[in-house]
């Protein structure tokens, strides 16, 4: 289903929610699903441990064929289930607290700076995708996870094609296969000489308890590394136009910073831009909203209808950055929510409270509705956002 | 009002930290819940009650 206009949720979100809150979907490969829109529906399924992430499962709701993928490729932390997946995750979330985001935050703003320092140096009309979007992310993840910046264009390149759902099945394989020699490689280097990254600690601290597990490794990095691009990415460039769009709402956020905090939680819900992170299979009978789902039947939790959800947010489909909108399902919910999200929160927080407040003439070159969007990505967002500002 | 956690449950996300930084805190190795009290009132308990409703985990609950 394709979002209208070109923000808003397709319009079947809402007669779905209305009438048919847990219904039955064919998918492009032909399999069919639940699809919940209401958010509280939403939030019970990504809560309830009888729903399984295992993605590598032949009776995932997945919407590209991935049957070559299946046979090889070592489910990473999004993939896992009980009992495996709390050991995991918790061996990681450490390298992503509040704090240690809030440690980072100097060093993020330096990056933002010197993004916007290029983006002013390319001169009008300049790309924002290239010069702030992208290499703000991107930075910012290589030097979390210890990846050289310089390959920042190869594992983009690979990591866009993993996320198009046109990309032939051969060529996804490629991808994963690209990224993984290349991580592995990596990773290799790093348990000879564990450096001062995520990375590095991990093999010191896997090393401390018995075992290095490589491939747990190089699973783990491709996982960060392709969450830690796109998504971000598209949160900048979609964010910025929807507060240009609105110069009401970017005048409260200039008027008073306090505000950013709440307007980064709009903004995530408003574009809920990974809606489809949250699909599910059932390991149980499981009733959802009045509904019965049998083991073995997929779920789609479409994260996009809750964060547009009446009964949860009033005039769902306004922008309105003071609502505060903190329990949206724009990072999942329940054992997986996003490891990364407070990571995403101050890039994003960074790049609006900087953006607008260094380039206040800025504006977007071309009318909204003609702007090239990712209609066929699994992370929605833009290819480019060409800008001016004098 | 009482607050508990089941830090089992927890995964880390800090959900709890950002809505209250004076009642939570997160475990430096795991990121898992630190409570830093475990009685509060007032606009702390409200913002409280709004970190138990955003938990991802469920892990927080309100006794009384």
């Amino acid at each position: 289903m394709e979002r209208r206009c070109p923000y808003a949720p397709p319009a079947e979100y809402d007669e779905l929610r209305a009438e048919n809150p847990v219904t039955k979907v064919e998918l492009p490969t032909g399999r069919q699903a639940w699809a919940l829109t209401r958010h509280e529906d939403v939030r019970a399924m990504l809560a309830d441990p009888r729903f399984s992430s295992d993605r590598m499962s032949p009776q995932f709701p997945t919407l590209v064929d991935n049957t070559q993928l299946r046979s090889t490729f070592r489910p990473s932390l999004i993939s896992m289930d009980p009992p495996e997946h709390g050991p995991a995750r918790r061996a990681v979330v450490g390298e992503f607290t509040v704090r240690r985001m809030e440690a980072l935050r100097p060093r993020i703003q330096e990056i933002v700076d010197q993004a916007i320092d290029d983006l002013l140096a390319a001169g009008e009309p300049a790309d924002l995708v290239t010069h702030v979007s992208l290499p703000v992310p991107s930075l910012v993840i290589c030097e979390q996870l210890g990846v050289p910046y310089a390959d920042h264009d190869f594992f983009q390149q690979h990591s866009s094609k993993l996320l198009n759902r046109e990309t032939a099945q051969e060529d996804r394989r490629d991808a994963v296969d690209q990224l993984t020699s290349y991580l592995g490689k990596l990773i290799t280097e790093k348990e000879a000489a564990p450096t001062d990254d995520l990375l590095g600690r991990q093999i010191v601290k896997q090393r401390e308890e018995g075992k290095v597990d490589h491939e747990a490794l190089v699973s783990l990095a491709f996982l960060l590394l392709v969450a830690g691009h796109e998504t971000t990415a598209n949160m900048i460039s979609l964010g910025t136009v929807a507060l240009l769009e609105h110069p009401d709402q970017l005048a409260l956020l200039l008027n008073d910073p306090g505000v950013t905090l709440n307007a980064v939680e709009e903004l995530l819900r408003y574009f809920t831009i990974a809606e489809l992170a949250t699909t599910r299979v059932a390991t149980e009978d499981v009733e959802i909203g009045g509904v019965l789902i049998r083991a073995g039947e997929g779920v789609l939790g479409l994260s996009n209808a809750a964060n547009h959800d009446p009964a949860a947010y009033d005039r769902p489909d306004e922008l309105d950055i003071a609502r505060g909108a903190r329990n949206h399902v724009a990072f999942g919910f329940g054992a997986h929510q996003c490891l990364g999200q407070n990571l995403a929160r101050m890039e994003l927080q960074i790049v609006f409270d900087t953006l607008f407040r260094r380039v206040p003439g800025l504006r977007i070159e071309k009318p909204i509705d003609e702007l090239d969007y990712k209609r066929n990505s699994t992370v929605y967002g833009l290819h480019s956002l060409p800008v001016a500002w004098s | 009002m009482k607050i508990a956690t089941d830090v089992d449950r927890c995964v880390g996300a800090g959900q709890c930290v950002l809505a209250e930084p004076a009642v939570f805190d997160q475990d430096e190795s795991d990121g898992t819940v630190v409570l830093l009290t475990d009685s509060v009132d007032g606009e702390t308990a409200e913002r409280v009650r709004e970190a138990t409703h955003i938990c991802p985990a469920q892990a927080l609950s309100i006794l009384d």
